[in-house]
């Protein structure tokens, strides 16, 4: 069924009778071309860019749970392409297009909301640093805006500018980046997936791998074994072990970071604002709840739930940024499991094993990258070749020691 | 999550930091294999969902290395001992 004003008009007039489900809750077939092994937001989009692109139809994707329980439905919303290095800049600026028609193209209300991101900072070093970022976008075709104290102020008055510690000097903006709608994402992937012969298989966990000579041929599942001629792994925190059952050992740690949002209030918040000087990153959503994050726990975790004293320490970077929120409760907080690499930057690339493909390592910053990551990986599982915006992520990266670390803090993933 | 230092006693999770999981000896720099061991030793982690056994520093307690058993489903501390026991 095709959205348009018309269909709302029709189904209102008549109801609301009329509409169908999104997408198609499949049963599994015995055999595919391909298997993609996850139904988050990466694996929706790689099924839906290998169906659309690359006209491969016979696929599954294979979800342990629901369809959107995992880290696509966990994350705080951001979508950006503010990034410093070569390798990533070009990634995150198609994934940044690709947002910006993912609606017409999906035909399908994503929420996509480019309300901008500030990152700001409080110190020179911390304006050369960011002057140095902005140009590196700029240079790359991306939108940076480089703010000064009162430019920020006309925009935000409300932030403590006059920290004793942190005042705050100005900041980065990025125009472009926002927000969206995440479920809408998974949902809106999985019905362009579904309409075109995609079938998306919930409640059924891989438990192994069929390796016949060194290629892979199928998975053993839950609800039984599934032939495919290529298997596509996009499992985000569960990579290293779904990775070990093919005897994989990846260069990768599964880490909690926890995220949180507070009771509705009136519009406050008109764009992302992340803190300089502590780690804290907020938005309001359209119902009204402030969205906000911090770090990652800092110990390996599996358990889709943090401790109290990150949640202190997000909650004290709120409060030093923006003292006005300081009486509004929490109306939850919740934990996703990341994936984090040894330099911080992703993995889609083939593996040792012949037909299978990984779509791993997105740390924390996996949601941003939907579009461009599956877009990129169909390409690579279409073709057996890299695409160029994604070439930088290869897996043998760390061996050869060029790895794209971002932030320059070493193999050391609770740091990134 | 608090974590039974044998020093200090039961402490609050918040004094340590965690280097990750216990990954053996510092390779041999002279071996002729030796740059695959430290390309193995630095980036490749076993990453289990279930019992692991990381190294903690009690940074704002007694400030001694720890090996802690720890189970990364629960986050259940199954023991923790000084990691200079048992070392070479």
């Amino acid at each position: 069924m095709h959205y348009s004003f018309f269909s709302l008009l029709r189904n209102a007039m008549t109801g609301h009778r009329g509409w169908t489900p999104t997408w198609r809750d499949a049963e599994p077939k015995s055999a595919y071309d391909v298997v993609i092994v996850g139904g988050g937001g990466h694996g929706l989009a790689t099924a839906y860019y290998l169906a659309k692109e690359h006209g491969i139809t016979n696929v599954a994707v294979l979800e342990k749970g629901w369809l959107g329980n995992g880290n696509i439905g966990r994350n705080t919303t951001i979508i950006r392409s503010n990034y410093l290095l070569p390798g990533n800049i070009a990634f995150y600026e198609w994934s940044m297009k690709l947002w910006e028609r993912l609606e017409q193209d999906l035909n399908y209300n994503a929420m996509v909301s480019q309300r901008g991101i500030l990152n700001l900072y409080h110190s020179d070093g911390q304006r050369d640093a960011y002057a140095r970022r902005g140009n590196a976008m700029r240079l790359n075709g991306v939108d940076a805006d480089l703010l000064d104290r009162e430019q920020v102020r006309a925009m935000l008055p409300f932030l403590n500018f006059d920290d004793a510690r942190f005042p705050i000097q100005g900041g980065l903006l990025q125009r472009r980046a926002g927000t969206a709608r995440h479920d809408a994402v998974a949902w809106g992937y999985a019905r362009g997936a579904s309409d075109r012969g995609v079938d998306i298989v919930q409640n059924c966990e891989v438990t192994g791998f069929i390796i016949e000579n060194g290629h892979v041929t199928g998975v053993e599942t839950t609800r039984g074994q599934i032939r495919a001629k290529k298997v596509a792994i996009s499992v985000a925190g569960n990579s290293s072990r779904v990775g070990a059952m093919a005897g994989l050992r990846l260069p990768i740690e599964s880490h909690v970071i926890q995220a949180f949002v507070s009771e509705g209030i009136k519009p406050l918040i008109p764009n992302v604002i992340t803190f300089g000087a502590g780690h804290f990153y907020i938005s309001q959503s359209d119902k009204g709840g402030l969205v906000f994050g911090g770090d990652l726990d800092g110990y390996k975790s599996y358990a889709q739930r943090g401790n109290l004293p990150t949640v202190k320490d997000v909650c004290e970077g709120g409060v030093a940024l923006m003292p006005l929120i300081g009486r509004l409760r929490i109306l939850r907080n919740w934990g996703g499991i990341m994936d984090m690499t040894m330099d911080g930057s992703p993995i889609i690339d083939k593996t040792p094993v012949d037909g299978l493909y990984l779509n791993a390592g997105w740390c924390y910053g996996g949601f941003k990258a939907v579009p461009a990551a599956g877009w990129c990986f169909a390409h690579l599982i279409a073709r057996d070749e890299l695409h160029s915006a994604a070439a930088a992520f290869r897996l043998d990266r760390f061996a050869r020691g060029a790895v794209l670390d971002e932030k320059g803090q070493g193999p050391q993933p609770n740091l990134h | 999550m608090r974590i039974p230092c044998p020093f200090c006693g039961s402490r609050d999770v918040s004094e340590f930091v965690t280097i990750g999981e216990t990954s053996g000896p510092r390779p041999d720099p002279s071996a002729p294999d030796a740059a695959q061991n430290f390309f193995t030793y630095a980036y490749l982690r076993d990453n289990p969902a279930g019992p692991s056994e990381e190294y903690w520093y009690h940074a704002l307690g007694c400030r001694s290395w720890l090996k802690v058993l720890r189970d990364t489903r629960t986050h259940e501390i199954e023991s923790a001992a000084l990691a200079r026991e048992g070392a070479r």
